[in-house]
Formats: C-alpha cells, sequence, structure tokens
C-alpha cells in the first residue's frame, strides 16, 4: 500500500489576509494528485470554514491532512474558548460571530453545518475554556 | 431551458457589460455562469468554476473564496469598493476584479443574455 502524504498547517489567529491559505494549498495539492473534483470541492470547502472559524471564534489553531488511498483525513485543533451549545451551533443560520466580522461577510450561521453537509464522517470534540477540535475525513 | 453554453472571455464580458476592470486579469479565463451573493460561506459552497461572481464584498476573503471556487471572476455591483489589500492579493492570485455601477440584478439580467 502507498504512504499517505502528511500535511501540517499552522493557522494564523489575527492576519485575516492568511485565512483561505492552508485550504488553497490543500487544493492544489489534491489537484496534482488526481483526486475527483468532487471530492477536491468537498475538502476546499470543509476546510475553508474551518480556517475562517478558528480566526473568527479562536485565535488561529492547526490543521493536519493526511490523504491516503481511499480518503482525506483533517484534522482542525484550536485552543479557543470552546463551543457552549453544540447542538446550536450545529444549526444552519446560528452565529456567535461579531457584527464587524459579519460586515466582512462572515456569520451566516453555515460554517459547521457546511462543514457537516460535505464531509462523509465528522467528529467534533469541544470543551469550554480548553478548545474545539474537528476530526473530519472526506471519501476519494 | 437553454439548451446551449456559451463562454465568454473577461475581455469581451467587460467590455459588452461596460465593467471597469480594477485588477491586471489572465484573459485564458473564461466565463460561463454567473452567481450573487455575499455571504461567503454561502458562496463557498455554492459559486461553480467559471462563474463570474456578483457581489459587494470587496475584501481579502471573497478573494480567498474565488480562488477557492475557480470563479472567473469577480464584479463588485453598485459600484462597491475594492480594498487595496484586496487588490493586491487578487493580483498575486491572478483573481479579475471588475467592476459595475449596476446592481447585481440588472447586471444578471444583462448577463443571461450573454452567456
Amino acid at each position: 500500500m502507498a504512504d499517505s502524504i502528511r500535511l501540517h498547517y499552522d493557522v494564523s489567529g489575527t492576519d485575516f489576509t492568511l485565512a483561505g491559505a492552508a485550504s488553497s494549498d490543500v487544493k492544489r495539492t489534491l489537484k496534482q494528485l488526481g483526486i475527483s473534483p468532487d471530492a477536491i470541492r468537498n475538502v476546499a470547502i470543509a476546510m475553508y470554514e474551518g480556517e475562517i472559524n478558528m480566526v473568527i471564534h479562536a485565535g488561529g489553531g492547526e490543521i493536519d491532512v493526511e490523504i491516503t488511498e481511499n480518503d482525506i483525513r483533517m484534522v482542525l485543533e484550536d485552543h479557543g474558548p470552546g463551543i457552549e451549545n453544540v447542538e446550536l451551533a450545529m444549526k444552519e443560520g446560528y452565529s456567535t460571530a461579531p457584527d464587524n466580522i459579519r460586515s466582512l461577510g462572515f456569520g451566516a450561521g453555515m460554517g459547521l453545518p457546511n462543514i457537516k453537509k460535505y464531509t462523509d464522517d465528522f467528529r467534533i470534540e469541544t470543551q469550554l475554556g480548553v478548545g474545539t477540535k474537528l476530526i473530519l475525513k472526506v471519501n476519494i | 431551458m437553454k439548451m446551449w453554453v456559451k463562454k465568454m472571455k473577461i475581455k469581451d464580458f467587460a467590455e459588452k457589460l461596460e465593467l471597469k476592470v480594477l485588477t491586471a486579469y489572465d484573459d485564458s479565463k473564461e466565463i460561463k455562469g454567473c452567481y450573487c451573493g455575499d455571504l461567503l460561506s454561502w458562496v463557498m459552497s455554492r459559486a461553480k468554476e467559471g462563474d463570474a461572481w456578483l457581489t459587494v464584498m470587496g475584501n481579502v476573503n471573497a478573494v480567498a473564496v474565488a480562488v477557492l471556487t475557480e470563479c472567473a471572476c469577480i464584479v463588485l455591483t453598485e459600484n462597491a469598493s475594492l480594498d487595496e489589500q484586496a487588490k493586491q492579493k487578487a493580483e498575486m492570485q491572478g483573481v479579475c476584479f471588475l467592476q459595475s455601477s449596476e446592481n447585481a440584478y440588472e447586471l444578471a439580467v444583462k448577463i443571461s443574455e450573454l452567456i
């Protein structure tokens, strides 16, 4: 079996201009590997939403991506405030983003729902005051 | 229902719709469709490769969404402004920004006649 490819990204918590950089890089890598456009699209959407969440809510974080023969696995971890009510956060349209973030085009309450919608496996671990970890998988 | 798909180069698109070109661009890109929206998460998951994206969001985050969705260009409607930081990032990443005085509806109607 071929070795998997591992990628690691540090997501800045202060620099909005860099948000999307990790997703773009993963997208480029997946294209080079000849992964199907649908899988690439799903990964790009999920990762971008994850990156934005880290910048808006958590002061940055880290993303690890593993590309195997059968799937793309992503672990997004931050040490932000944690999510108080996961059930609410998973509801489309619910957002705790402040007004200045909304004026940038975010805060639609679509982040986590989009991540779940575009991944084949979605797990969330969160603890108040400790942080949030998303474990995601997109089948190839 | 349209039975054909027309494609259009950015240069022709900008000329026909009297759009102002705000950034340098790669004219090999073709416009195949159109998407309107300002909420980035919404656009991110719905705009398609080759779309002309009509929005009022002229910031760096719009550039990131354009790169990820591979839309052909961003058209800032109602003369919405492009900030300097976004202009630099767009030129670095090959994202073309155009600008129109019309609103998204008026412009989309004209686009539907073109492509």
